[in-house]
């Protein structure tokens, strides 16, 4: 047997790592992250940057599909790549490709600190709830409450009533997100705290604070990662599904939901401009519910249904 | 020699349902210094709610009624659950039956075995280690410095029990309670657990109070001998008293359903019938239906508890009846 590497976490991402396509996603992801913090330094331009000259211009891609000798009569020069702008230029002539890096930036940002956010909330509730059962209903039905709403309109309606900024934004999606977690981290909990070992911990003289934070948390990790990896998914969505209705970041700062909603005006003379944040969103969101598949798969097989 | 544990009229309930059920109907024993006292009974006799009575580790629907538990001289009943919690663990320790699954499967076993060395001995992390690696040795396990470091699922469950051993008596509490803690383990690693539960208890002076329905495992380690029957006392003795001249008609029936290889004739006797659930209602005794010697006053008279002999005690009218003759 291995004992170096004992810890059952260790173990878990080793096994995680085994899986092509999961380390397809981790690898994209990895890269994604690194790339839009590091934006002010990989990104060409400047995101408020506007060039007047070269408005909505293609990407890379023009230099197959369209005409690029001046001299064929069915040359237009407004449709030709610009060198250094490598997915084109946006209404204003602002560079694509550097908002899409920044753009990104809030995205995972609000992607990560909703869930976060949500996370630490509700895993403390679930927790709560989970081991007292005196807290177990006042926790569970205010959850219930939030689980009613559909989410996005309960986002809206605490935007609606906070303020139309990235922060309420992030607030109103982390909130969202609590009821998942306690939920599911209420279930580990009510199992979890009859096995042999907490009440052994118990006979040890052990504080509840000791026994819930320590011993308990412990084991509904696997669980937390999973639905964390998930929730970044849809948290991701909604924050760019709010900016896409003008409820989440406000212009200029980019955003790829609010990326797509200015695009949609172009959809015929730069369908670019919807493409390439949808394709950003996409890819990224289809990376961590896979990635969150496999570690369902290896970390707690029981979650699946 | 000091009484560690003195129990007196304990009286445990369940509810179940919206009705509460006696488990324990009144028992009383003690416990001395560097002794073990062996606690004898089918599944469902009590021997576990006594257990967990006496560490304040009742489920949710079990509550002690009445009766008294000493712990050094010490009332426990009328401490508040937060001083009980601090008593635990510190002065009273208990070993489980299932060593797979009595760890924490997350942790590694220098983390939970030096938790409770720096939460009731106020060690530093790295004194509790040094503590905790020696106490491994003890308990004889090889290389604790590795073993501290691995994970439960990395051993085998005669280690883990160790290792729980080690985790409980490091602290050395002056009562260990153990709950059944070799059915799970096999024969020769039984062998081993038990020559080392003797071997702490005399190292700490701990008293022992030993759970188990294996009367081999009671003739290898106990001083003493308490048979309890559904929530009833029935006998106590000294370990000779009680195997060579039992009196109840229980422990008579229990020693007869042990088989013997010794013997020709491999007979076994079962006792006949099947023991009463804690919802049934039984007058007087409680063994009554299943006993051969039943009279009408064992059906309506609760039999007292009956001196022998110093040390050993029966309750039962028949005794009692043939004693008076």
């Amino acid at each position: 047997m291995d004992n170096k590497h004992g810890n059952p976490f260790v173990v878990a991402f080793r096994k995680l790592f085994q899986n092509k396509l999961a380390t397809l996603c981790f690898v994209i992801l990895i890269i994604e992250i690194v790339a839009v913090v590091l934006a002010p330094k990989i990104a060409p331009f400047g995101y408020e940057e506007q060039n007047p000259a070269i408005k909505l211009r293609p990407g890379f891609w023009a230099q197959w599909t369209v005409v690029t000798d001046p001299n064929d009569p069915d040359y237009d020069e407004s449709q030709q790549y610009v060198p250094g702008h490598y997915l084109g230029t946006d209404e204003y002539g602002r560079d694509v490709f550097s908002r899409l890096l920044y753009g990104g930036r809030v995205s995972l940002m609000v992607g990560f600190f909703s869930t976060l956010m949500g996370l630490v909330v509700g895993v403390v509730c679930g927790l709560l709830a989970g081991y007292y059962k005196r807290l177990d209903n006042p926790i569970m039905r205010v959850m219930d409450l939030l689980f009613t709403f559909p989410g996005i309109l309960l986002a809206m309606l605490i935007i609606a009533m906070l303020g139309v900024n990235t922060f309420n934004a992030m607030l109103a999606i982390s909130i969202w997100s609590i009821p998942s977690f306690a939920r599911m981290v209420r279930g580990k909990v009510l199992q979890v705290k009859e096995e042999d070992y907490i009440m052994a911990t118990r006979s040890l003289g052990a504080k509840d604070s000791r026994i819930i934070f320590v011993h308990i948390l412990k084991n509904c990790l696997p669980v937390i990662i999973v639905i964390a990896t998930m929730r970044m998914a849809t948290s991701i969505i909604s924050i760019s599904t709010l900016s896409y209705l003008g409820m989440g970041v406000t212009p200029p700062q980019p955003e790829w939901g609010g990326m797509i909603a200015a695009g949609k005006k172009f959809l015929w003379d730069a369908p670019s401009l919807i493409f390439v944040p949808g394709i950003a969103v996409m890819v990224t969101v289809i990376c961590f519910n896979i990635l969150g598949d496999k570690l369902r798969d290896i970390l707690d097989p029981s979650l699946k249904d | 020699m000091g009484k560690v544990l003195e129990v007196k009229d304990l009286v445990t309930t369940f509810r179940i349902g919206k009705k509460e059920y006696e488990v324990l109907r009144g028992i009383s024993f003690d416990i001395n210094e560097n002794e073990t006292v062996c606690m004898v009974g089918e599944s469902g006799c009590g021997k576990s709610v006594t257990t967990l009575s006496v560490m304040d580790l009742l489920p949710n629907n079990g509550r002690v009624v009445s009766g008294s538990i000493k712990l050094n001289g010490q009332e426990l009943t009328e401490l508040s659950p937060k001083e009980r919690n601090a008593l635990r663990g510190k002065q009273m320790g208990m070993i489980f039956q299932e060593p797979m699954t009595a760890l924490n499967p997350l942790l590694t076993i220098g983390r939970q075995l030096t938790e409770g060395l720096r939460l009731h001995k106020g060690l530093s992390k790295e004194e509790a280690w040094k503590v905790a690696v020696t106490y491994l040795e003890k308990v004889g396990i090889a290389n604790p410095e590795t073993r501290m470091k691995q994970y439960p699922f990395q051993l085998s469950g005669g280690l883990r029990q160790r290792i729980m051993i080690a985790m409980v008596m490091a602290v050395e509490p002056s009562l260990l309670i153990a709950d059944e803690p070799t059915t799970a383990l096999d024969v020769t690693i039984q062998k081993q657990v038990l020559v080392l539960l003797n071997k702490l208890k005399k190292d700490v002076s701990t008293g022992i109070l030993f759970i188990t329905h294996d009367l081999g495992v009671v003739a290898e380690i106990a001083d003493r001998v308490i048979i309890l029957y559904s929530g009833r006392k029935v006998e106590e003795g000294s370990i000779e008293a009680i195997f060579a001249k039992p009196l109840h008609p229980y422990t008579v029936g229990l020693m007869k359903a042990v088989p013997n290889v010794d013997e020709d004739d491999f007979d076994i006797q079962p006792i006949p019938g099947t023991f009463p659930n804690i919802t049934e209602e039984i007058g007087g005794c409680r063994f009554h239906p299943r006993c051969p010697y039943a009279t009408e006053r064992c059906r309506t008279e609760v039999p007292a508890e009956l001196e022998i002999e110093p040390g050993h005690t029966v309750s039962c009218h028949k005794v009692e009846e043939e004693r008076g003759k």
